[in-house]
């Protein structure tokens, strides 16, 4: 789960303030000798509405379990960043996001439990695909925290827009038609020269769709293999580049910011027939276009292959009052049946082995999204995913780029963009 | 201090003997010793003040000079490292930097000239007796009243591209829609256009709290001397208020130079960079942009202190003016 869910009112500073009060508060034990675990999130985890935290309260009478949520990950990375460096403040379990996960490991590990070390540390690690836990190991072999999620990617499109402008709406055949991207932007070229596609419809959300999915199809994404941000050099972002612009430059996007309000408002208005999904963006787009969606949308493979998209952790801070009842609550929500439940009430993947070969993983399917077989296809995707190095600056440099692409959706020539990205992510590196 | 000034004790220790010159050294301190005494309900009382303003105020604004002149990040504090005046000499060659000194000053002007001028007709037309005055005095306070956060976000809405009232509006008089956000001087206007809103009841009324004061007199010499309305408003009215007008450039300038809020929160989604290719990106926005997205503390110190110095700089230069002008008209 990247960027995050929707984003309502204020934000800014007031934010910041809430926030601090917010994870101030919890730790302490109840009246009746219960003892109250919190957990600092960002974006929706779904445990709460997969039912998850009901369950464990029921199985632990003694045990209360509160939640703060923010709406985006770069907000709540920016509040974690403060009380890490303030060390106070944090909730008993606080949620990682891959973006940030590297920057937290390299100078942050001893804020939190190290995952190698505590009781069952074999049997609660031992259920993950090795990369999950590579990437949340440091380099001298803390464990940071426990996987929820991977973000296998695929390609999410209203079948009734596609039928609309006269496109083929079948799963098996748009697959082969967009097996890579350029097949895609061609699709999508046919799309906006359809004269009965719906007015005020675009291909895709936003060249930031096109990026981020194809940005990790690369050998590299955004950093080399010791974790240093090599932007300009990537292959990765090379091509997911050359693919965006053009998208942009082309005028196939709607041209809007991924997670802001207009973005929000168009998946209720229709104004887009594709959009690259990450398995955590299913949850997010039946949330925004609501019971009315419910049919519209279908799910085929990624155009270029698989691709990994987010995924997250969960982390007991060491300052945590109640470490062994935070690690036990980690321990199971991360365990292979939650993370089996939380596919198939919500669509997000699991980040365990056990749990994504589950059956009733690999057989789930949507009705949302019209039957589509989202167990096998984000089960396909996962296993054929080549997981690119992490850094400190994934987050920043993401956002860097898909800014710039906007400015191409805008008009600007996609080298001067390009260049201007550059410039921001050197902003950002110290150059 | 009324309670130390009937003291009998001040007449000896302010008069020592004047053929005594040895004994001043030691009254020297006795005497400050005594004075602290007096009034040490008076210090007692003043110094919640200073506390918190030494809390909050001046220790922050010291250490941000501090940090200025290191190379620290926030995820690694500890690691600071002094690069002396580094980041400033960083920021002078930082395009960044410029661009966003050119916003602010560009969104500075269309924010504040029409605020004030607005203002300034508003107060006007409230001086005189109309019925529900006090109505529209209370309704042109309720923007100022309002939280940036909260009218930001509905000026966001009204300037959408989409799904915006004011594009709508545009197309139903067959005009084209304007992507507001995305063009430099559509975004710097529309946020000006926030400014405006909230800062001109404010303006007004200190206007009109000066014109109250203006003796009547003046306006009833003018009649006589067959004086109009307009003429009356330029050569009695302006020139009474010339210091609250000073006072008013002074006051919206600092608070132009610190503009933030209204250009973090007017992208809608969050963003810190003041828009895809920073065309309203303000020096407010850069600092908190470089501090609290890129987490590059010595670099956005420094800007908060260039912002300082700015802020220094343009009063002082008002002052200075403004004192010209009083001394070329005595």
């Amino acid at each position: 789960m990247t960027v995050s869910r929707r984003r309502r009112a204020a934000l800014g500073a007031a934010l910041a303030t809430s926030l601090l009060a917010a994870g101030c508060g919890g730790g302490g034990g109840g009246d009746d000798g219960a003892v109250t675990l919190d957990l600092g999130l960002f974006g929706t985890f779904g445990f709460e509405e997969a039912g998850l935290y009901e369950e464990y309260m029921r199985l632990n009478p003694d045990i209360r379990i509160t939640e703060e949520s923010v709406e985006r990950s770069a907000d709540y990375y920016r509040a974690l960043q403060t009380r890490l460096a303030a060390n106070s403040g944090l909730a008993d379990i606080q949620g990682i996001e891959v973006g940030f996960v590297a920057d937290v490991a390299a100078n942050h590990a001893d804020a939190f439990v190290d995952f190698a070390t505590t009781e069952n540390a074999d049997e609660s690690l031992g259920h993950y695909f090795d990369w999950k836990v590579e990437q949340a190991t440091t380099s001298d072999g803390r464990v940071l925290g426990l996987g929820t999620d991977a973000g296998p990617q695929a390609m999410c499109y209203r079948h009734d827009l596609f039928e609309q402008a006269g496109l083929p709406t079948d799963r098996a055949e748009l697959a082969t038609l967009w097996a890579d991207w350029d097949g895609y932007l061609e699709l999508g070229r046919q799309y906006e020269a359809s004269p009965t596609k719906p007015e005020g419809s675009s291909w895709v959300d936003s060249p930031a769709s096109v990026f981020s999915a194809s940005v990790y199809q690369g050998e590299t994404a955004y950093d080399d293999e010791d974790g240093n941000p090599i932007p300009e050099s990537s292959d990765g972002v090379q091509a997911a580049w050359e693919d965006a612009s053009a998208a942009a430059a082309d005028g196939l996007t709607a041209n809007l910011t991924q997670f802001g309000d207009e973005w929000n408002s168009a998946f209720v208005n229709g104004a887009f027939a594709t959009i690259a999904c990450p398995a955590w963006m299913l949850s997010y787009i039946s949330t925004q276009a609501g019971d009315e969606g419910a049919g519209t949308w279908d799910v085929a493979p990624l155009p270029g292959g698989a691709g990994n998209w987010g995924g997250s952790w969960l982390a007991v801070s060491e300052t945590s009052e109640h470490k062994e009842e935070a690690i036990a609550l980690v321990e199971w929500l991360t365990a292979p049946e939650q993370q089996v439940k939380r596919f198939t009430s919500l669509g997000y993947f699991p980040s365990s082995q056990e749990a994504a070969e589950d059956p009733a993983v690999a057989s789930a399917t949507s009705e949302y999204f019209t039957g589509a077989p989202i167990g096998q296809l984000f089960g396909e995707s996962a296993a054929a995913v080549r997981f690119t190095p992490i850094g400190p600056y994934d987050t920043q440099i993401q956002e860097a780029f898909t800014e710039a692409l906007t400015t191409v959706g805008g008009g600007t020539d996609p080298d001067d963009a390009f260049q201007a990205a550059l410039a921001e992510i050197e902003q950002i590196t110290g150059g | 201090m009324t309670i130390a000034s009937d003291d009998p004790r001040v007449a000896a220790v302010t008069a020592p003997p004047p053929d005594a010159p040895p004994a001043a050294p030691a009254a020297a301190p006795r005497r400050r010793r005594a004075r602290l005494t007096r009034n040490r309900w008076g210090y007692a009382y003043v110094a919640p003040f200073f506390l918190l303003f030494g809390a909050f105020s001046l220790y922050p604004f010291l250490y941000t000079a501090y940090i200025s002149l290191h190379e620290v990040r926030l995820s690694d504090i500890d690691g600071a490292e002094f690069v002396g005046f580094g980041n400033y000499t960083a920021l002078l060659q930082n395009e960044f930097f410029w661009n966003a000194a050119r916003n602010t000053l560009t969104i500075g002007i269309l924010s504040t000239v029409p605020q004030l001028c607005i203002a300034l007709g508003l107060a006007h037309l409230l001086n005189y007796r109309l019925r529900g005055r006090t109505f529209f005095r209370v309704a042109m306070l309720m923007p100022y009243a309002t939280s940036i956060a909260a009218a930001t976000l509905v000026f966001g809405q009204l300037f959408g591209h989409d799904y915006g009232l004011i594009n709508a509006l545009l197309q139903g008089l067959g005009l084209d829609r304007v992507d507001w956000e995305a063009g430099t001087l559509s975004s710097q206007v529309a946020i000006s256009v926030i400014v405006t809103w909230r800062w001109t009841g404010y303006n007004a009324l200190i206007y009109l709290a000066a014109m109250q004061a203006i003796p009547n007199d003046l306006y009833e010499a003018a009649t006589l001397d067959g004086a109009s309305r307009w003429k009356q408003f330029i050569h009695v009215t302006v020139p009474a208020l010339k210091p609250t007008i000073l006072f008013t450039i002074v006051v919206s300038t600092i608070g132009a130079v610190q503009l933030f809020g209204e250009p973090l929160l007017f992208s809608g989604n969050g963003m810190t960079n003041g828009g895809a290719s920073n065309q309203y990106q303000t020096l407010g926005l850069l600092m908190y942009d470089q501090g609290w997205t890129n987490f590059r503390l010595g670099q956005a110190a420094a800007t908060a202190w260039a912002m300082f110095l700015i802020i220094l700089v343009v009063v002082g230069a008002c002052a200075l003016i403004a004192r010209r002008r009083a001394r070329a008209e005595r």
